[in-house]
C-alpha cells in the first residue's frame, strides 16, 4: 500500500526526513504547516529525489475550529498521518508568563490532538488508515526542567493510547512516538549525548518501519526505553529532591 | 565543539552554527572568519574555522532534475550518495567523483574533486554548469563560465574561501547500467605502472593501487586496475533484467579507535605485500557494482579509526608528466629509506588542465596516508622538497600541516589567489584554519 501520507507541521526536521522516508516508499505526500507556500523547496527536493506527487496544505494547528475545513480541503483523505506538531518552549519563562506557557501546552497538546481526533473519525468511518503522534520522553514523568512541554506531551501521549484503544476494532492503527533527543533544530545549543541523540533520518526511517509493522509506542533509540523505566521507578520521595 | 577533518588531526575548538535559512546564513556569515563546512570528508582543517564554522548540511534539498539532459540543481549540502540513489535508477551517474561518495556538492566544487577519470573528464569543474555563492554582505551571486567568471574560476578548487556555496547546477552522465568493467593489470615496478596508464589513456578510468613498502627492483609495484561502465547487454545475467539495480552492500563501522601500535610498518607491509599478491591471482576482466567500484572504504563507516586516536596525515601531490617518473621514483625512495609506510598508496595520471586554483595538472599524481606520529611528521617535509624539486604541487583537501612558504614555492597561484581575495574584500571575511596557516 502507497496512499498518500499527511504530514501536520511540515516545517520541522523531523518532519522533513518522515517525509522523505515515505516518499522513498513511493508514498504520494501532502505537506501541512502554516506558510505552506514556503515549503517549495521541500516540495521539489522529494519530487525530484523521489519522483513522487507533492502538495502544500496551509495548516494551523492551533486554529482548532478550522481542523475539519482543513480535511475537507485536502485533495484526498490520506492513508498515512503524522503529526510533528510541537514547541519545546522555555521551561522557565513558561513558569512565570502565562501566555507562553499556554501556546507550549496549545501546540504540545490541544491542536495535534484535535486535528488527529478529527482524522480519527474519518479513518473510521473508511474503515482504515494509521495515526502517527510524535509525543515526547519528557511526557513520561514531568521533571523540574521542562515540565509544562512535558505534561503536554503526557496528555498527547494519553489521548494517543486511548484513540489506539478506541480505534483498534476498526481497522484504524495508532502509533506513539517517543524520540528521545533528535539532533534537530529544537535541540540546538543544548549538549545532547550522542549515544542518545538520533539523526532525523533515523526517525524518519523508525516511522515507516513502525507503521509497516503496526507497532503501537515506539522510542526511536532502545535506550531510552530503558531510561525513561528507570526514571518511572523512582519512588517520588526521591524523586522530588534528584534534578535530571 | 571539537572539530577534525577526516584524519582526525589537527583537533580544532571551534564555534559552529547550523542555518536552515538564507537569512540565517546571512547573520551567519556577518560575523566573519567564516568558512563553510559539509560533510567533515577533507582530511585536515580546510573546513573549519575557530570562530565560525558554518556546518550547511541542513541546505541539503534537491530542486530540479532534467532525466532529458541530466542536470542536477541542488542544494550545496546534498550529498553524492543522494545524487546517487535519486539519479543511477534513472540512468544518470555523476560525471566525476572521488573516492567517497559521502560528500557535499558544495565540498565538491570547493576541492574541485577529481575522480579516476580526471585524464578524460577532467575534474569536478567540468560537470559544473553554475554555481550560487553568497558573498560577505550576504549577497547571492550566480557564477558560471559566463557570468562572473573570475568568480567562478576561483570557487572551484578555491577551498570554501570565496564565499558560501548555496546552490549549484550539475550535469551527470547517461549509463545503462549500475555495473563497471574492470580489468586489473599487475606492474612489478614503478615503471611498468607507468607504462600501463600510458597505453590506456583511452579507458574512462584508471587507478592504481601502489605498494609502497616494496623496494629494490620491486620500487612502486602496482595494481592498475582500468574501468568501463558495463553496457546493460554486459550485466551478469542475475541482473540484467535491472541493470541500473544493485543489490546492497552490508554496512559495518569500524568499531573503536585501534591502538596506535597496531599500524605499524611490519603490518602495513604485511597488508600490503598480501593485497599485491591477491590482487595479481585475480588479473583480468571482471565486473563490479558501482559502490564497490568507486567507494571500497565507504562500506565500512568511521574506517579512519583504523589510525587510533593520533589520527593520520595524507601526502597528495601531482608531479607534471616530463617529471613524473624520477620524481615518483624520488619519493617511493624517500618513504622505502624512512622505514615508515603508507597503508594506502593510490597513483592516478591527471590530464591536461589549466584553471585558477585548482590541483589538477597534467602528471601523475600519489596519494598516501600515515599515522600520524614523530616519524612521520619528520618524513612530510621530505616529501615535501622532492616533490618541489620535480616541479609538483599539492591537493590543499588532503593538507592538514604544510607551511605556508612551501605551498607558496610549489604554487605561484596561491599568491594570487590571497591577493584577489584581499581586493575583493572576501578576505577575512571568509577563512579557515587551513588559510590562516597558507596565509592564502
Amino acid at each position: 500500500m502507497t496512499g498518500p501520507v499527511l504530514i501536520l507541521g511540515a516545517r520541522s526536521d523531523i518532519a522533513r526526513a518522515t517525509a522523505r522516508a515515505f516518499a522513498a516508499e513511493g508514498h504520494p505526500i501532502q505537506l501541512a504547516a502554516r506558510h505552506a507556500e514556503n515549503l517549495g523547496t521541500d516540495r521539489d527536493d522529494l519530487q525530484t529525489r523521489y519522483g513522487v506527487e507533492v502538495s502544500l496544505h496551509d495548516f494551523d494547528a492551533l486554529e482548532v475550529r478550522q481542523h475539519e475545513t482543513f480535511v475537507d480541503g485536502l485533495p484526498v483523505l490520506p492513508e498515512i498521518v503524522v503529526s510533528a506538531i510541537g514547541v519545546l518552549g522555555d521551561q522557565t519563562e513558561n513558569e512565570d508568563d502565562v501566555e507562553a506557557a499556554l501556546g507550549v501546552i496549545r501546540a504540545n497538546f490541544e491542536g495535534p490532538a484535535l486535528i488527529l481526533g478529527v482524522l480519527a473519525n474519518r479513518f473510521a468511518t473508511r474503515g482504515s488508515g494509521t495515526i502517527v503522534g510524535i509525543s515526547s520522553v519528557a511526557g513520561d514523568r514531568g521533571r523540574a526542567s521542562n515540565y509544562v512541554y512535558g505534561s503536554a506531551k503526557a496528555g498527547f501521549t494519553a489521548f494517543l493510547s486511548g484513540l489506539r484503544n478506541r480505534l483498534a476494532k476498526q481497522g484504524v492503527h495508532v502509533v506513539t512516538v517517543q524520540p528521545g533527543f533528535v539532533n534537530t533544530a529544537m535541540t540546538a545549543g543544548m549538549d545532547t549525548p550522542g549515544a542518545v541523540t538520533a539523526e532525523p533520518s533515523e526517525v524518519g526511517e523508525a516511522i515507516v518501519n513502525a507503521v509497516k509493522k503496526g507497532r503501537n509506542v515506539i522510542y526511536v533509540r532502545r535506550i531510552w526505553w530503558l531510561v525513561m523505566s528507570i526514571i518511572c521507578a523512582i519512588p517520588e520521595a526521591i524523586f522530588k529532591k534528584t534534578s535530571i | 565543539m571539537k572539530l577534525t577533518g577526516w584524519g582526525n588531526v589537527p583537533v580544532l575548538d571551534c564555534n559552529v552554527s547550523a542555518p536552515r535559512s538564507e537569512a540565517e546564513l546571512k547573520a551567519v556569515i556577518a560575523r566573519g572568519h567564516a568558512i563553510a563546512r559539509g560533510n567533515g570528508r577533507s582530511y585536515g582543517d580546510s573546513a573549519a574555522s575557530r570562530s565560525n564554522t558554518i556546518d550547511m548540511r541542513n541546505f541539503d534539498r534537491m530542486i530540479s532534475f532534467d532525466e532529458e539532459t541530466g542536470v542536477l540543481v541542488a542544494e550545496a549540502g546534498v550529498l553524492l550518495a543522494d545524487v546517487i540513489s535519486a539519479c543511477l535508477p534513472r540512468g544518470w551517474f555523476p560525471m566525476v567523483t572521488p573516492g567517497t561518495k559521502l560528500i557535499t556538492l558544495g565540498g565538491a566544487i570547493a576541492a574541485d574533486v577529481h575522480g579516476k577519470n580526471h585524464h578524460i573528464d577532467g575534474s569536478f569543474r567540468a560537470c559544473v554548469d553554475w554555481i550560487d555563492l553568497m558573498g560577505p554582505g550576504g549577497e547571492v551571486t550566480r557564477c558560471s563560465a559566463g557570468e562572473s567568471p573570475e568568480l567562478f574560476g576561483w570557487t572551484l578548487g578555491g577551498m570554501g574561501l570565496t564565499g558560501v556555496i548555496l546552490r549549484c547546477a550539475i550535469r551527470l552522465r547517461r549509463v545503462e547500467s549500475g555495473w563497471i568493467r574492470q580489468q586489473m593489470i599487475p606492474a612489478r615496478d614503478l615503471d611498468a605502472a607507468i607504462e600501463i596508464f600510458e597505453d590506456n589513456l583511452g579507458a574512462t578510468y584508471s587507478v592504481a593501487w601502489i605498494d609502497c613498502t616494496a623496494t629494490g627492483d620491486r620500487l612502486g609495484r602496482s595494481l592498475v586496475m582500468v574501468g568501463e561502465h558495463a553496457r546493460a547487454t554486459q550485466v551478469a545475467p542475475q541482473h540484467r533484467h535491472r541493470p541500473l539495480h544493485v543489490p546492497a552492500r552490508p554496512r559495518r563501522t569500524f568499531p573503536f579507535p585501534l591502538p596506535g601500535f597496531a599500524l605499524n610498518p611490519l603490518t602495513v607491509r604485511a597488508f600490503n605485500a598480501l593485497y599485491y599478491w591477491n590482487g595479481k591471482r585475480q588479473t583480468g576482466i571482471s565486473t563490479v557494482d558501482w559502490d564497490s567500484y568507486f567507494y571500497p572504504l565507504d562500506s565500512i563507516a568511521k574506517w579512519n579509526r583504523l589510525y587510533g586516536r593520533r589520527g593520520f596525515l595524507q601526502f597528495q601531490c601531482v608531479l607534471p608528466l616530463e617529471r613524473g617518473a624520477p620524481g615518483l621514483h624520488a619519493l617511493m625512495e624517500a618513504i622505502a629509506g624512512s622505514g615508515q609506510a603508507s597503508f594506502l598508496s593510490v597513483l592516478k595520471r591527471f590530464g591536461p588542465q589549466d584553471s585558477p586554483i585548482s590541483f589538477p595538472m597534467e602528471g601523475y599524481t600519489l596519494a598516501l596516508d600515515f599515522p600520524n606520529t614523530r616519524k612521520t611528521r619528520d618524513l612530510m617535509p621530505r616529501l615535501d622538497a622532492i616533490a618541489l624539486a620535480h616541479g609538483g604541487r599539492f591537493y590543499l583537501a588532503k593538507d592538514a600541516r604544510m607551511p605556508a612558504p612551501t605551498l607558496a614555492r610549489a604554487d605561484p597561484r596561491a599568491a594570487a589567489f590571497a591577493a584577489w581575495r584581499r581586493e575583493s574584500g572576501l578576505a577575512p571575511a571568509f577563512s579557515s584554519s587551513q588559510s590562516e596557516r597558507l596565509k592564502l
